[in-house]
């Protein structure tokens, strides 16, 4: 859904340590035979990208692009081929890495470049040709919160559940993420990109209203605990907690406070508590650099022929 | 053998494919359940207490406690009631149940609802791309008999409105995307789905349906735009 146009430029993003090992990741792969550190996969780095933001803080052509993630030391399926597409800006990526992560699943994670959609990306998902897609011993799984319930499924034995034990209890976290969605995430964007002040109004009440059914929804899930999961991330957190990002970038990008205290104090203090947590820590992409791709795609849009 | 135990309630009108797929994975386990119909209309308090978010049918009722959203509420069916399951066990098979059915509620209803209610050329675009669609669906029925293998799964329950509905559109709409020699495993599918007892004999009647998506699309676009200018 989200483009991108380069993994975040701060090298020491990229070379950021696992927020559960501490141990820093590893960004290319020595070639078995010459030696030579080479990026993993070659087309996930197009070089030419003009836009003065990627280009002025690129990484060098021989860096890979790709991470190898240690799940560290937790309880993993040994031994098993775990692949990501993803960029860094998509809140729906985010969501599949945090519910790895949860699991304490090693992967690695192939970064898509913006404008280009890789050989990989167009085998593994040629009905939509989106990011993100799994590739979990060589089998495609798409759409994000489709994977993250693969994850809890096959990574069932692994502590946290994703989703809860009760089936009514599920239920209320399968609704609230489709309303999520269906209506909720879209109204964020809207409220940004609206042509029209009318529009944009409408968008911004939508935001509102979704926020304080949202804070019902907390208050019914939670049952008096930290996350709608209760004492750990849970699978509404993941949908609702990955799209932060983005509803920061938008409280920027209008002037509006969406998030606040005073209106829905359970969700304001549910995301610090979401953004602080380990499984999402070094995922969360910043801000500023939202906001500027934002207004790259923007201005990239009003140029370009309508989408269909 | 409504095996889960306690008291089940179902919210519907009767024309829609979405209130008809949970009552067919409520017979397909054999589950007793109370209908309620809703004039959509004028809309019964209970489906605004219930539902108040969207305010949709269906709304299942279980020993009081509300589920909306025809996929949510299918899923929860099958957790409850465990006999004749409707997803498969396999972690990687229920990924593609779910995959086909977020593809039917995304792709294929949105083309069709803009060849309902668009005219010209974005409809024109809209049925091309529903024809996609069911090219898409065609290929993935390839060698089976349902979605599901060799009996209904999820997808089938989910994107059974193309067996019945879309050939409704097709008639409602004037347009036409089915085509059995182009998408030949997409027609037995539709065949094969609408033999089986729990659907056959839990459909609208044809008619009645015909007539009130004329009435929907003539109240969305205005009479004049409903009358087949072409053969």
């Amino acid at each position: 859904m989200m483009l991108s146009l380069a993994p975040p430029s701060n090298p020491s993003r990229s070379l950021a340590t696992n927020p559960r090992t501490k141990a820093p990741f590893q960004i290319a792969k020595t070639h078995p035979i010459s030696g030579l550190l080479l990026p993993i996969r070659s087309m996930h780095r197009e070089l030419k990208l003009s836009s003065s933001i990627t280009s002025e803080k690129r990484l060098p052509t021989a860096q890979a692009v790709s991470e190898r993630v240690e799940g560290g030391t937790r309880m993993t399926r040994g031994g098993e081929d775990v692949k990501l597409l993803g960029r860094w800006a998509s809140p729906l990526v985010m969501r599949t890495r945090t519910a790895l992560n949860l699991k304490g699943v090693d992967y690695e994670f192939l970064e898509e470049v913006f404008g280009v959609k890789s050989e990989l990306l167009l085998e593994s998902n040629p009905v939509y040709k989106k990011i993100p897609v799994l590739i979990h011993e060589g089998k495609p799984v798409c759409e994000s919160m489709i994977i993250v319930q693969y994850i809890d499924d096959v990574w069932a034995a692994t502590p946290p559940a994703i989703l809860p034990a009760d089936p009514y209890d599920r239920a209320l976290h399968r609704f609230w993420a489709h309303y999520v969605d269906d209506k909720w995430f879209p109204s964020v964007f809207a409220s940004s990109r609206a042509q029209t002040e009318e529009a944009r109004a409408e968008a911004v009440e939508q935001v509102f209203a979704g926020l304080k059914l949202l804070e019902e929804a907390f208050q019914k899930c939670s049952k008096g605990k930290g996350f709608f999961g209760g004492d750990t991330i849970g699978y509404l957190d993941i949908a609702l907690g990955c799209s932060l990002g983005w509803l920061k970038a938008t409280e920027k990008m209008t002037g509006i406070k969406f998030l606040d205290e005073a209106k829905t104090p359970l969700l304001a203090q549910w995301a610090e508590r979401f953004c602080a947590n380990d499984a999402v820590r070094g995922l969360m992409p910043e801000t500023d650099k939202l906001v500027e791709f934002a207004k790259m795609l923007q201005a990239k849009f009003k140029t370009a022929a309508p989408a269909k | 053998m409504a095996s889960g135990g306690g008291e089940v309630k179902l919210f519907g009108m009767w024309a829609s494919p979405a209130v008809r797929r949970v009552e067919w994975a409520l017979k397909m386990k054999g589950i007793e359940y109370e209908y309620i119909e809703e004039d959509l209309s004028n809309k019964s308090a209970s489906l605004l207490a219930y539902n108040p978010i969207n305010k949709q049918v269906p709304v299942l009722l279980h020993n009081g406690k509300p589920i909306a959203e025809s996929l949510v509420i299918i899923e929860y069916i099958d957790e409850v009631w465990k006999h004749n399951p409707i997803l498969p066990e396999d972690p990687y098979e229920r990924t593609k149940a779910r995959f086909w059915s977020t593809y039917s509620e995304g792709k294929c209803r949105d083309a069709v609802g803009k060849g309902y209610f668009t005219e010209g050329e974005e409809k024109e675009n809209a049925i091309k791309y529903l024809e996609e669609t069911v090219r898409v669906l065609d290929e993935e029925l390839k060698g089976k008999k349902f979605f599901g293998g060799e009996n209904l799964g999820f997808s089938d329950l989910v994107l059974g409105w193309m067996a019945f509905w879309l050939p409704v559109a097709e008639e409602v709409a004037f347009f036409e995307v089915l085509d059995s020699k182009k998408f030949p495993w997409f027609a037995s599918w539709t065949d094969n789905f609408l033999e089986v007892p729990v659907i056959k004999e839990n459909l609208p009647p044809r008619d009645k349906t015909v007539e009130f998506f004329e009435n929907y699309r003539r109240q969305r676009l205005g009479a004049s735009k409903c009358i087949k200018t072409h053969a």
